[in-house]
């Protein structure tokens, strides 16, 4: 049985991979789980400096899923490199790291540092909905996606995946522009934008008012996107939002992923991410599949 | 540091031990790491109430294998637990937090202050410290609890905010009421006594460990959303913010601004 996958030309043991921001740089789940049983570790974003993140609270719980606005809190590249990148390094597993900044000049900043470290991919996060500036601002739209894309991909070393936002009105157009700028890969989905109030408090559950919306609860909308956004390019997608399972991640993959990452559930089971690869296996075997490449995309029309 | 593991428990006996507070004993091999201040994450077996709730741990039972979680009902989560009845399981993330530094009061002469909810981790502090003690608990009126648990470790006062059982007020007021003195102060309670008591310890140039909350996802210092502001920049964060389920929930009341 096969179970690796190529992305990018890279090989990862595995489609299973943890989604930003949901997973630190995997040390405080090593305690949970074998980093080397995943395909893939993608870090929490790194900007070019330190970046103290929104007033808590941070979190709110909702029906099936989860609200937050931690607004990319992260040391900065420096404490990155010297940290974060050594300790991934000790595992067999694939480093990706997720990259974010307020201007494209930030970006291009982390991702030249980047290009002599020992990292196998960057995710370019252009769809987090939680800062004021940067982030999502290049990724509702079509032409400042294509810009920053290929930008990006003029100073990157590494494969570029660039990770989509939901929150806007045709994906297959924000794939389409990635795509044609260069992107390497695609990830999606980032949360979904929303809210929630405490109706006895009269109060925003959020300080920062609205939130990113992850898991099971958005799940659906995730699996159409895939879907969607498979069917309008050529480049691989890594799919994610609200996988919680092997059976949801086997979703994903017959939508058209390539990939999948596992991002809320890590916080309900902090052992979820080798239960997803363990089940995909176990799903291989009773359906006789031989490679797991034979699921991508592999849905019925 | 004891590795963190969710485990599956067992519930032994739970009872209503105040309005909308509860006293859950649980058997669970948790217990032969767990020490004052430090807390668990339970899981509400309703699919839909995804996240853990951070419960301090009121008491710990070693020889028995038996952990005690004393909390308010206070939603959906907290509701559900209140129904469980013995023999029921449920899982449990743990132990997690770094607990209350017993070093810093041992041989001392110590406050343990507690408020409302946040009385119940003051029980093994008290059980746990080897000092002496001065158990001082905040409670809105005459539904008290706990009170007889502590008074076995040290000396109880108690203040009520309507005056309906010992001193009227929180438990500063118990402070000045009873001239009272202390070489270092733990506590756990609502902030505006937090922030009373890093005040007051300041005056008096003693250090007061406290016990902060936060909505929390992970519990495990992954996703950064239960933070809190520190006076130093942090070797983990390298910005003013500590995570409270891992670098806390106890700090030394100097250390964060609240």
């Amino acid at each position: 049985m096969n179970t690796k996958v190529t992305i990018a030309g890279v090989t990862l043991n595995n489609p299973v991979m943890t989604a930003s921001g949901t997973f630190g740089s995997g040390m405080e789940y090593s305690d949970f789980v074998d980093l080397n049983r995943l395909g893939a570790v993608v870090t929490k974003g790194v900007a070019n400096v330190p970046w103290p993140g929104n007033k808590v609270p941070r979190v709110a719980e909702t029906y099936g899923g989860m609200l937050n606005a931690i607004g990319l809190q992260n040391p900065g590249i420096d404490v990155f490199v010297k940290r974060d990148i050594p300790f991934l390094q000790r595992y067999d597993t694939k480093i990706i790291v997720n990259v974010c900044g307020k201007t494209v000049e930030d970006y291009l900043e982390v991702v030249e540092r980047l290009g002599e470290e020992p990292v196998d991919m960057l995710e370019i996060n252009v769809s987090c909905p939680n800062v004021k500036e940067g982030a999502i601002a290049f990724g509702q739209r079509p032409d400042s996606l294509y810009d920053i894309t290929s930008q990006v991909k003029k100073k990157a070393k590494q494969p570029v995946i660039m990770k989509l936002s939901p929150n806007v009105t045709d994906i297959t157009e924000m794939a389409k522009a990635a795509e044609a700028a260069g992107a390497d890969a695609l990830s999606m989905i980032n949360t979904i934008t929303g809210m929630k109030i405490d109706i006895h408090k009269r109060q925003f559950a959020l300080a920062n008012k609205t939130g990113g919306l992850s898991g099971p609860a958005i799940k659906p909308v995730a699996v159409r996107m895939v879907y969607q956004a498979a069917h309008a390019v050529k480049i691989p997608i890594i799919g994610m939002g609200g996988i919680a399972n092997a059976e949801d991640a086997v979703e994903f993959l017959l939508a058209g992923a390539s990939a999948v990452a596992v991002g809320a559930m890590n916080f309900v089971n902090p052992y979820v991410t080798v239960e997803v690869a363990e089940g995909i296996e176990a799903y291989m075997e009773r359906y006789g599949i031989e490679d797991v490449s034979e699921l991508i995309g592999a849905v019925e029309e | 540091m004891a590795q963190k593991k969710k485990v599956t428990v067992t519930v032994v006996s739970q009872k209503q031990i105040a309005a909308q507070v509860y006293d859950l004993w649980l058997e669970t091999e948790l217990t032969e790491d767990a020490h004052a201040g430090q807390f668990v994450a339970v899981y509400p077996h309703n699919a839909a109430t995804l996240l853990p709730r951070p419960i301090s741990i009121c008491e710990v039972d070693r020889d028995r294998g038996r952990m005690r979680l004393v909390y308010r009902v206070a939603g959906k989560g907290t509701a559900e637990f209140s129904a469980y009845r013995m023999g029921d399981t449920l899982d449990v993330l743990g132990v997690l937090g770094n607990g209350f530094p017993l070093e810093k009061a041992a041989g001392k002469k110590v406050f343990l202050m507690g408020g409302g909810i946040g009385i119940p981790p003051m029980l093994q502090l008290a059980k746990e410290l080897e000092a002496e003690k001065h158990i001082l608990l905040g409670y809105r009126d005459q539904d008290l609890f706990l009170q007889e648990d502590m008074g076995q470790y040290g000396q109880v006062y108690i203040a009520t905010e309507d005056g309906s059982v010992g001193v009227q007020g929180n438990v500063m007021d118990i402070i000045s009421v009873n001239e009272l003195q202390a070489d270092v102060i733990m506590a756990c309670g609502p902030m505006p006594m937090l922030r009373a008591i890093k005040q007051y310890a300041a005056g008096q140039k003693i250090e007061a460990y406290i016990s902060l909350e936060e909505r929390m996802a992970c519990g495990v210092g992954a996703c950064l959303g239960c933070v809190c502001t520190t006076s130093r920049i942090d070797h983990h964060s390298h910005v003013n913010n500590a995570r409270i389920c891992t670098d806390g929930p106890v700090f030394e009341a100097g250390d964060v601004e609240i």
